[in-house]
């Protein structure tokens, strides 16, 4: 759809969408230490809440955001835009949906082939956190990328987005510990997590539409 | 040990006497670990801070006694199982009670589990701890050990809950799918005796979910004591004739550690005493440490 642009029109154009960028970065960064946090709660029941339970958990949060940075940084390359940055967050989406569904029988048959709960809480952390969180990590370089306008300004830009979805993060470890697992059911907060990327995500493809 | 019983055992034993001569001081991957010496008192004490909680104490002169009362009332449980074969205790402390347990059941097999290998290494050295071929320790979380448990099939007529140190509440031990797990390993007529939180909001919500796992239970209070067991089996709960039968042959055994079995029956009773409407604690829904500050 932008083949036709001009790289100075497509910068243009990223530039005014700024505003809904850092939004869903901020997103991105709340709902991942959301769910990075609860992930502590879904595997106490088969794995207990020793440190190494916290120790797989945070890992595994690691290595799928490295990997997550890596994909996102390599896919901005070409033709950066909100369409595909929207898919991103409907797919994270979709990727956070075994966790309220299938998480019980997964740790269940990882809780039966492995004794040491330590392996355990890993291949479990892996199986359940892995998928959303690489996708949830492909924002932030992409975010980069789609308000990047010129080399002096691209660190300034980056430092504003991790302030961003940094800030995000923090408030979403926050509300989650403080407020939310005493209002709410854990799935109830996934699964408005969920809802909430979908319409982040969906917002971000309107955007693109209404722009080409 | 909950913060409402600790207030009143201050209470009970004057401010003065509170704070002793501190022996050992070690930092573990789970609490600040203290042992204290007070005249002929030793305590393990966790989370130390200027309001201290004294986790376990004995008596150096008299090790038999067991200078706690929540201690003495969780032999209670005794009333209902006045002979257990198996009996499996979360939570080591100073180790007081299996040692009790162990010499008053020299057959019976108790598996002890605790968290922190620290508490055991202290229980050891400090409190004339010592494992034997029918006292078991492994160093584990309780809800893998109980959910291992479940899967091997094994059985204990006596399970003791005493995983609740105060400070940080284990908010997977609190929950109906825990407690599930817990019946599900009591033999036929086993039972289950849990030191429990007796003051702030979770009273509520923990007492509304042990009577959804186990119906009624005894909540087992004393006057003159802020702790709370709750005493619970599955089968059904024995009417006070039985329970006066048992703790007059249970006494003479007793006696040496200073638990006063006999004046336990009367305390015994199901009334709910707490909000009944409070929902109860899940997997899904366990905010035990922010109920225990309201």
């Amino acid at each position: 759809m932008r083949r036709g642009m001009s790289d100075e029109q497509i910068e243009t154009k990223l530039q005014r969408i700024g505003w809904l960028v850092l939004l869903l970065a901020f997103t991105s960064g709340f709902i991942i230490m959301s769910v990075e946090l609860l992930g502590g709660r879904i595997l106490a029941p088969y794995f207990g809440s020793s440190i190494y339970v916290w120790g797989s958990i945070i890992s595994i949060f690691m290595v799928a955001l490295a990997i997550g940075y890596l994909i996102g940084g390599r896919l901005s390359i070409n033709q950066p835009n909100l369409g595909l940055y929207g898919l991103f967050f409907l797919l994270a989406a979709i990727g956070l949906l075994p966790i309220v569904f299938f998480a019980d029988h997964a740790m269940d048959a990882v809780f039966s082939a492995i004794d040491d709960p330590r392996y355990g809480s890993l291949l479990a952390s892996t199986i359940l956190f892995f998928i959303p969180t690489a996708l949830l990590g492909m924002i932030a370089p992409y975010s980069v990328r789609l308000m990047v306008d010129n080399t002096r300004h691209s660190g300034q830009v980056a430092g504003g987005l991790y302030f961003v979805s940094t800030l995000g993060s923090a408030l979403g470890t926050l509300l989650t510990s403080f407020y939310l697992v005493l209002w709410f059911d854990m799935n109830t907060i996934l699964i408005t997590m969920v809802a909430v990327l979908l319409l982040a995500g969906s917002l971000a493809i309107a955007f693109n539409r209404k722009r080409s | 040990m909950s913060r409402g019983w600790i207030l009143a055992l201050a209470c009970l034993l004057g401010s003065g006497d509170v704070t002793g001569e501190v022996i050992h001081r070690e930092k573990s991957l789970y609490q600040n670990i203290e042992i204290q010496q007070k005249g002929d008192d030793r305590c393990l004490v966790f989370a130390v801070r200027r309001d201290d909680r004294r986790q376990s104490c004995f008596d150096t002169e008299n090790p038999d006694r067991v200078v706690f009362s929540y201690v003495r009332m969780t032999f209670g449980g005794l009333l209902l199982q006045p002979n257990p074969s198996s009996i499996l205790i979360v939570g080591l402390g100073g180790g007081t009670l299996p040692t009790a347990l162990n010499q008053l059941y020299p057959k019976a097999q108790i598996d002890v589990v605790e968290i922190d290998a620290a508490v055991v290494r202290v229980a050891e050295g400090f409190f004339n701890f010592k494992a034997n071929d029918q006292l078991n320790v492994a160093v584990q979380d309780a809800r893998v050990f109980i959910k291992r448990a479940t899967r091997l099939g094994s059985q204990y007529d006596l399970v003791i809950l005493d995983a609740f140190t105060g400070e940080y509440i284990p908010e997977h031990l609190m929950t109906r799918e825990f407690l599930e797990e817990t019946r599900s390993v009591l033999s036929e007529g086993g039972v289950l005796v849990a030191n429990t939180f007796s003051s702030s909001k979770l009273y509520d919500y923990e007492s509304n979910t042990y009577r959804a796992v186990f119906n009624d239970f005894f909540n087992f209070k004393l006057p003159a004591s802020g702790n709370r067991v709750i005493i619970a089996r599955p089968a059904g709960l024995p009417n006070r004739q039985t329970l006066e039968t048992n703790a007059r042959a249970l006494a003479p055994g007793l006696k040496r550690f200073g638990v006063a079995i006999e004046s336990f029956p009367r305390y015994l009773n199901t009334r709910a005493d707490w909000d009944q409407t409070a929902p109860i604690l899940t997997d899904q829904f366990s905010p035990a440490n922010l109920l225990k500050n309201r």
